[in-house]
């Protein structure tokens, strides 16, 4: 038999059937909505006077257009409330489990996914929203889709899609200290563009990749799309059955010990083929920061700003009005800069040890005085956990405020926006022109570095403060 | 999904030769809250289009009078970032119906197909010198021939070749529907649900 990625052996599992010329119907085992990208979606199958085909299959949650302040009150925003209360009511009358606001179980998508035991390695997973790319972590096919993909797998459990190329990247050596894995797939964009790897699914190995936990994966996941990829998946091995193994219930499944025996079938061939091979050195790594408005424009941390575009020869228009939106020039550097905004949360970095990484450089410190920090957890057990173990106290005594979960300042829906102008040193995935708020400054780094950016109100090298821990140690 | 038919287009072209826009600047987030797929329009490229003030940025191309069209000519990299169709929505709300670009991202090309937007991808040469011909002239017309699959720069006499998987160029022709089509499929799905669904 020809060999397969594990990509391969995932997808031809899941192909219905295959069109001639045309795209393959491709089966969906777990679909996850929100409130922004399902309405229209249910007002289709209205219109056909159709149901949901197996509502069993999806789950739904409030996430993108919710408050973080007072969310036992009512919705203030009128509009934001009738997309949430129009969810509610599709959930009930199709029978779609949901944990809207409120719910122990809430949170943003891609943080509660994983952590119920929802996603689970072999999978097909699709949800409306492009960062579904998380969920490759436990060795899923995960991917993104538009709202008129949505009514399809509601109206039939499949959807329509082309097969995507393969890719492989490979992460060998050791991660210096302070060094993270948003530093690793921010390095890895910033190398290949924001556009690098469109048309590809992408396959993360070698042994960097295997020690990070299951959180750092779901980063490296998360992120993905940042490159144009349509996803990224890590094969699965001991860190994720000893995740899903911790997790008090998985829905489904009774024996754990032998759904693992199938699991671990899910590898790649030695000899698969893929369509592009890249290899990293993780030792050459360092802190990263994006200085331009998309996740391929970053750089080291005590690097310069390019003079010219990094991956066209020339300073090109788009990079020039890039450069003049964050209010920098070529060949500057941003150690030092001072900042007005910290955003600790979203679907990349809203994880339990997120905020432990945060906590690592707080602890016994103060929250610079220019500083507006918005510390946002990913879901309400995240929150419960950041409880159990004390950071809520601690970043209390450091100044800090802790949120509701949400997205929050990620995309900005709510009232979470950084103003005109501001800089905010943000641990979401995109510095897009405004995407933060109109006219806001996003400059995306790790949780270490923004803790670093909180206590200094400037931009600082977080393996300053990782040293000197060390130190206090010795 | 709406039904749209798409066969032949000839149409003037508005001008946006950015690289890398992205979705959150084709419609920010925040004017998301809408649950029906009309209106986006007035809000397509809203920071773009006005000024922090309210004022219309007059600067920008969609507020000037001498370009106008059903063809919007952009930068490589087109659409990137997050998956909102409500993108697309907003094109084709504000009355685009093809979009022109040497590279799109992935959701956006499968979101405008399945809109009856065309995402027409040529080269990035073509591309220069069509945003070139389009500057010195805002009259320079197109014609997109969807059965032909060909994209002509007419007065120019340019034509090339576009490609576009044959399943989707029938829908949009035909003005077929994707959900039609899968569920004609329901006994075949069932069965591989008996046979193969990990999640029963
Ligand atoms: S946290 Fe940000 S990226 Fe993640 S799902 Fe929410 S809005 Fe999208």
């Amino acid at each position: 038999m020809k060999s397969k990625t594990l990509f391969d052996k995932i997808w031809d599992s899941h192909v219905v059937r295959s069109i001639e010329n045309g795209p393959d119907v491709l089966y969906i085992d777990r679909h996850y909505i929100h409130e922004v990208t399902s309405p229209q979606a249910f007002n289709g199958l209205k219109e056909r006077g159709i149901p949901v085909f197996r509502p069993g299959k999806t789950l739904a949650t409030a996430d993108h257009n919710i408050p973080t302040k007072n969310q036992h009150l009512p919705i203030h925003d009128q509009l934001s409330r009738n997309q949430v209360e129009r969810l509610t009511e599709n959930c009930q009358k199709y029978g779609i489990e949901l944990f809207g606001l409120n719910d122990p179980k809430n949170g943003i998508v891609h943080v509660i996914g994983p952590e119920l035991g929802y996603t689970l390695p072999g999978m097909t997973i699709v949800c409306g929203d492009s960062h579904t790319s998380t969920h490759g972590a436990f060795g899923t096919i995960a991917f993104g889709i538009g709202t008129s993909e949505v009514e399809m797998v509601l109206a039939t459990q499949c959807i329509l899609q082309p097969k995507p190329k393969k890719m492989r990247i490979t992460l060998d050596g050791e991660l210096h200290k302070g060094v993270t894995s948003k530093d690793i797939i921010m390095h890895i964009i910033s190398e290949i563009s924001a556009s690098g790897a469109t048309g590809y699914f992408i396959e993360y190995c070698g042994s960097a990749i295997r020690k990070l936990s299951m959180e750092a994966r779901m980063t490296i996941c998360n992120m993905s799309i940042e490159m144009g990829a349509r996803g990224g998946l890590i094969a699965p091995d001991e860190t994720t059955f000893e995740y899903l193994k911790k997790l008090s219930s998985i829905p489904g499944i009774k024996d754990i010990n032998s759904s693992v025996n199938e699991w671990k079938k899910l590898q790649s061939d030695f000899d698969a083929l893929f369509d592009r091979d890249l290899k990293f050195d993780a030792g050459l790594i360092k802190p990263m920061i994006t200085y331009g408005t998309n996740p391929g424009m970053g750089m080291a941390i005590d690097d310069s700003i390019p003079m010219s575009d990094a991956i066209g020869n020339q300073a090109s228009s788009s990079f020039i009005k890039s450069l003049d939106y964050m209010g920098f020039k070529p060949g500057m550097k941003l150690l030092g800069l001072s900042v007005d905004y910290v955003f600790i949360g979203s679907c990349t970095n809203g994880r339990i040890e997120d905020f432990r990484a945060f906590a690592q450089i707080i602890r016994g410190r103060k929250k610079a005085g220019n500083i507006t920090a918005l510390i946002v957890p990913g879901s309400k057990k995240v929150e419960d956990q950041m409880v159990a173990e004390g950071l809520i106290e601690l970043y209390k005594n450091a100044g800090f405020e802790v949120r509701q979960p949400g997205c929050s300042s990620c995309l900005a829906m709510n009232e979470d926006k950084i103003p005109q102008g501001k800089y905010a040193v943000s641990t979401s995935n995109r510095n897009f022109e405004g995407r933060q708020g109109p006219g806001s400054r996003t400059l995306l780094a790790s949780p270490l570095t923004a803790a670093a950016a909180a206590i200094t109100g400037r931009i600082t090298d977080p393996r300053e403060f990782i040293t000197e821990e060390k130190k206090v140690k010795k | 999904m709406p039904k749209v038919k798409f066969d032949i287009l000839e149409s003037t072209c508005v001008p946006l030769p950015f690289e890398n826009i992205d979705t959150d600047q084709i419609i920010p987030a925040r004017f998301l809250s809408a649950t029906s797929r009309q209106g986006f329009g007035d809000n397509l490229f809203r920071d773009w289009r006005y000024k922090k003030n309210g004022e219309k940025n007059n600067e920008f191309v969609l507020n000037n009078p001498k370009f106008n069209g059903k063809v919007l000519v952009a930068g490589k990299n087109f659409g990137s970032g997050s998956s909102r169709e409500h993108a697309v929505w907003a094109i084709f709300d504000y009355g685009f119906r093809a979009v022109v670009s040497s590279f799109f991202a992935d959701i956006f090309m499968n979101n405008a197909l399945n809109n009856g937007l065309l995402p027409i991808v040529i080269s990035d040469d073509l591309l220069k010198k069509l945003h070139g011909m389009i500057q010195i002239d805002p009259g320079t017309k197109v014609k997109i021939d969807l059965e032909k699959q060909t994209f002509t720069i007419l007065s120019a006499g340019d034509s090339v070749k576009f490609a576009i998987n044959p399943y989707k160029k029938e829908c949009l022709l035909k003005g077929l529907d994707d959900i039609d089509f899968l569920l004609s499929m329901k006994s075949q799905i069932t069965s591989y649900e008996n046979n193969k669904s990990l999640v029963k």
